[in-house]
């Protein structure tokens, strides 16, 4: 008989080489946010563009430098926490009801039905009028009343996502755990959530830029801060993902 | 019952299992060929009077099985062949449970396929590969044994023995992504073959691959089948293909679905390439093409 052998399709790298080439790889990213500063500052140095009408980068910079030289007595750091703080503690609470309501959702169809008008509702809130309700609620100064907001806020596009990547499964998976005769619990556990996993998360990233803004003041450094961390976060979670498979 | 081919599959290669399986192994072995000699004369899946009406009573109603009858023995490599719609796919479905017949009567090992699905009876392969994307080569493999409760160190060592049969015994710890479509359908089978289940379904398992991967894998089919001694009911819209791999080929027409002729493929294992270079090799496919044709009636 016919022996076929295979030769291996995938071969490792040195990490050389592979330093090498995600420096190739990220190197037009930063050239471009780069070029885009330096076009920036000349446009307001060669047009001499009013401070107050479009400050330098360099200026912003500077800025930004002298406020954290003064460490915790700065308005700007302690606001930016302020912020994140509850932004974060909106995100978690809210994120966590949704993707938790959108498992008891799929697991039991009569629920969904039975939730989807409260989702709805909720996201239909207008922000402007919810954001004295809280206020009332929590107490003005209670950073409770603007996680409400924010929970409110991303828990629908978190829900909705989760719900669709739970149900979005292709036929011949769920087939194939059929003909395992595999349980409903197993069918969640091991096909279902994992097919969730990247519908979450780009719900999570969503999420992220819309708590700052819910937490009201939309620092830009805290929401790319925010940002990058569930990027990171999704990165370690799904290492499988098409998104992240290496550059080649 | 769980290790009752654990023999023929091990046999050929040097068999890893712990000593304190091993005897178990035998004690199931001389169990499963009392079994197997009881069971022998009964065929592995009998198909009585099966019909399959899709919508019945609708507008969009179709007959997609009518009045189909078939005996699938131990050990038999049975290939169902047609044109698209002739139902053979559904066919393999009821016998799967992954479809209910609308009426007659299925028994797989002498179970109802409910209760056969229920007891793992049988391995299904795709004509897409369907691993799961987040889970590693051997991590795929081991998705029956995870649901069939098998401990951890059980589950690695079934399936690097199931990655070697099929020849990718160092592609265990790569995603699906990083092989190629013919690499994929063999772990496909290696996951089908890891719990050692008595009948493999194959639904069109190479249909998407080219024509040289596709015999190579006709090859290594026809080579794990004689290792391992299973039944295979293998469903193709090649001809050449089915004549190669089995020794039935099962011909069925459509509208309605129904099988118009059975053909006995009379080429001697174990075939190689150079069977398909042989004069009978040729009269057969001639043979099954007249029948294909016969049924259409030009």
């Amino acid at each position: 008989m016919t022996e076929v052998t295979l030769t291996p399709i995938v071969e490792t790298k040195p990490w050389s080489r592979r330093l090498r080439e995600q420096i190739r790889y990220y190197v037009p990213t930063i050239l471009i946010a780069v070029s885009v500063l330096v076009i920036w500052e000349l446009a307001v140095r060669l047009f001499n563009i009013q401070q107050f009408l479009l400050p330098r980068p360099t200026a912003i910079l500077d800025e930004l430098l002298g406020e954290l030289r003064q460490g915790s007595q700065s308005i700007l750091v302690e606001a930016t926490f302020a912020t994140l703080y509850s932004a974060i503690g909106g995100f978690l609470v809210g994120c966590g009801a949704g993707v938790l309501v959108a498992l008891i959702t799929a697991r039991w169809t009569v629920i969904s039905e039975a939730m989807m008008p409260f989702a709805i509702a909720a996201n239909s809130v207008p922000i402007i009028a919810f954001a004295p309700i809280t206020n009332n609620w929590f107490g003005l100064t209670n950073p409770a009343s603007k996680m409400a907001i924010v929970a409110v806020i991303v828990f629908f596009p978190t829900m909705i996502n989760t719900v669709r990547g739970l149900t979005l499964v292709e036929p011949r998976q769920l087939e194939l755990m059929e003909s395992y005769a595999a349980s409903p619990w197993k069918v969640l556990r091991s096909l279902r959530i994992p097919n969730a996993l990247p519908y979450i998360f780009s719900a999570l990233r969503v999420a992220s830029a819309l708590s700052t803004i819910g937490a009201v003041v939309a620092e830009f450094f805290g929401g790319i801060f925010f940002y990058v961390v569930v990027l990171l976060v999704e990165r370690w979670v799904m290492p499988w993902h098409v998104s992240f498979r290496e550059p080649s | 019952m769980v290790s009752l081919h654990t023999r023929r599959v091990c046999r050929g290669t040097t068999c890893r299992a712990p000593t304190q399986y091993r005897r178990l192994f035998y004690i199931s072995e001389i169990l499963g060929q009392i079994m197997a000699a009881v069971k022998s004369a009964a065929p592995v899946i009998a198909v009585r009077d099966v019909n399959k009406i899709f919508n019945a009573g609708s507008e969009e109603q179709v007959i997609a099985l009518q009045n189909i009858n078939l005996d699938i023995y131990a050990g038999e490599f049975v290939s169902l062949i047609g044109p698209s719609g002739c139902g053979k796919s559904t066919l393999l479905r009821l016998i799967a449970d992954l479809l209910q017949p609308s009426d007659g009567d299925l028994k797989v090992n002498d179970k109802t396929p409910h209760q056969a699905r229920l007891s793992r009876e049988y391995g299904m392969v795709f004509q897409a590969a369907t691993l799961y994307d987040w889970r590693t080569v051997t991590q795929n493999v081991q998705l029956p044994l995870e649901i069939m409760g098998y401990p951890h160190h059980i589950r690695k060592h079934r399936a690097q023995e199931m990655l070697e049969l099929v020849e990718l015994g160092n592609f265990g710890k790569h995603y699906p992504w990083q092989l190629s479509g013919g690499m994929q359908q063999r772990v496909a089978i290696a996951r089908a073959l890891a719990f050692e289940p008595s009948l493999l379904l194959m639904d069109e398992p190479f249909g998407a691959l080219d024509e040289f991967t596709r015999e190579r894998m006709n090859m290594e089919l026809l080579r794990i089948w004689d290792r391992t001694g299973i039944t295979v009911v293998f469903v193709t819209h090649s001809i050449p293909e089915a004549v190669f791999l089995s020794n039935r080929v099962v011909v069925m027409s459509p509208r309605p679905g129904r099988i118009t002729k059975m053909i006995d493929i009379d080429l001697p294992y174990p075939r190689a390439f150079e069977t398909r270079q042989q004069p009978r090799f040729f009269e057969l496919i001639t043979d099954v093409r007249e029948h294909l044709r016969e049924a259409h009636g030009f």
